[in-house]
């Protein structure tokens, strides 16, 4: 019984490692597709994976309107503060307060990609872009103003 | 025809009709001892280049491609780069000791050179004993990597050099075993003699079953010895930086890098010798055209394309298979490896006691 078994050992082990090299040795001999980006090369073609995290934006559309109502959900969420949102407060015609992000700062160099502003976020206003190309020679650069000059938020967002 | 054969006797002749036989054999000496540390140079910077690019091809990317075409100077690059580092010495380590490991692993590479058959009557020194002085001095490199690992005085260092004591110590035997059942077909222990014992067809095709078992094994153990993935227990990147030459940078380090691959080359090349017969034309039987077609490829060519065989046969398995942990790599020595080489070599001893091999 223990050597039918000892048997079965080492032709499973056999068989699975065979099985490994046929899957290396077929890509080996099939030497056509290259899945990685020829990065400097190609920077005009550039395929980045679609969840590519690269920084986070404030969307804005044509009429220069975001969706950002300053609840500052994100700020919140961020585990080592790269987001601060300055608030200012508007005065509609009728003469009522309006909360309005005055700045959406958010620090470049701190920030580690982990996503948890996006999901924060009740109005979906951020979201990560694919730009990757952050290097500056001067820190103070990577210290970003979000909201576009003049931008405000959009009709019908609360 | 020209052949390393006849350049190697042209010199000597030449040294010998010129100086003195003393003289002579002084600068056959040192002719020898910088052709075979040109030929390690050289293997090193080649061997580093096609593990680089075989990994590429397999994992479909491009590999190197910048220094050079095809990124063949890459491996160039990088060891000029190695040699202008810093060869940091850490406080606590022992001083000599740690200075001397890495020379210690190259100086063994080296001396299991000198019985291996380059070529047709192309060797360093044809002792009778060739196959026990390969497998006695091969084990001597786990002294050079305890060594290393005990003077750097940090734990990774120390824990990759017991692992790899473990490690080497255990595949010595089913290795040993394996090369012993060729030994019991040829019955010599001489290199020279094995390889002109495969005139009429290679052991592998020969002593069929029982000899390409002791080649599984013998291929297993010899990734084993070389501390390669996935048996890479003694330098182990993902658990501790890097064993044994965590502590090793600049030239010192670019020894142990040399010496891994030297030491495949110098295995491939053992088992190019015992399994696939060395220098020797793939001959079959008394096929008296056939055999003299195959003549025609010069000896050396063969040689160098089995070892490369293998080397690249090594290789896959590196770029193939999950690494072992520890104890599994043991399980397989003692518990597979040995009893199953050992029933072998039963088996390779009935066979050539009856004849039942070609």
């Amino acid at each position: 019984m223990f050597l039918k078994d000892y048997i079965k050992d080492v032709y499973g082990a056999v068989r699975s490692v065979l099985k490994g090299m046929r899957m290396t040795g077929y890509y080996f001999t099939h030497h056509k597709e290259i899945i990685t980006e020829q990065y400097p090369d190609n920077r005009e073609t550039l395929k980045l994976a679609e969840r590519f995290r690269g920084e986070v934006v404030l969307i804005h559309d044509e009429k220069n309107e975001h969706a950002c109502t300053g609840c500052s959900a994100c700020e919140i969420a961020c585990p080592n503060g790269t987001i601060k949102i300055i608030n200012k407060f508007d005065i509609s015609p009728e003469g009522k307060k309006k909360k309005a992000i005055d700045t959406f700062v958010y620090h470049l160099e701190l920030c580690t990609m982990c996503n948890l502003c996006i999901e924060a976020c009740p109005t979906d206003a951020i979201k990560m872009a694919q730009t990757f190309e952050h290097s500056v020679f001067d820190r103070s650069k990577l210290t970003k103003k979000l909201n576009n000059e003049g931008s405000k938020l959009r009709e019908g967002i609360e | 025809m020209l052949s390393l054969e006849s350049t190697t006797r042209v010199i000597h002749e030449w040294l010998n009709q010129h100086f003195s036989p003393a003289t002579a054999l002084f600068t056959e000496f040192v002719l020898v001892g910088l052709s075979a540390i040109t030929l390690f140079a050289f293997l090193g910077l080649s061997l580093v280049w096609m593990e680089r690019k075989v990994a590429a091809v397999m994992q479909i990317r491009l590999g190197p491609n910048r220094v050079g075409p095809k990124g063949i100077f890459q491996t160039t690059a990088d060891t000029l780069k190695l040699l202008m580092k810093e060869g940091l010495v850490p406080d606590g380590a022992d001083k000599f000791l740690f200075n001397l490991a890495p020379f210690i692993v190259m100086i063994v590479a080296m001396l299991i050179l000198a019985p291996i058959a380059f070529a047709k009557n192309l060797q360093i020194w044809d002792i009778n004993i060739g196959v026990l002085y390969l497998s006695a001095i091969s084990s001597l490199s786990v002294i050079g990597i305890l060594m290393a690992g005990w003077a750097s005085n940090n734990k990774y260092s120390l824990l990759g050099a017991m692992r790899s004591g473990a490690q080497i110590v255990s595949y010595e035997l089913s290795a040993g075993l394996s090369v012993l059942s060729i030994v019991v077909m040829t019955g010599s222990l001489s290199i020279r003699d094995i390889i002109l014992s495969q005139e009429d067809g290679w052991w592998i095709f020969k002593a069929h079953i029982p000899a390409l078992i002791s080649f599984v094994i013998f291929i297993i153990a010899v990734t084993a010895e070389t501390n390669r993935a996935p048996f890479d227990m003694a330098e182990a990147e993902s658990e501790l930086t890097a064993g044994f030459h965590t502590e090793y940078s600049g030239m010192r380090f670019a020894l142990f890098f040399l010496a891994e691959y030297i030491n495949i080359f110098i295995v491939c090349a053992i088992g190019a010798t015992i399994f696939f017969g060395g220098w020797m034309p793939l001959h079959i039987g008394h096929w008296q055209s056939f055999n003299h077609v195959m003549d025609y490829i010069p000896s050396s060519i063969w040689f160098l394309s089995k070892t490369l065989g293998l080397i690249f046969l090594i290789m896959w398995f590196r770029w193939t298979f999950p690494r072992l942990r520890i104890d599994q790599l043991l399980n397989l020595e003692w518990k597979y490896l040995l009893p199953i080489s050992m029933f072998n070599l039963l088996l390779m001893t009935i066979v050539a006691i009856t004849g039942w091999h070609f």
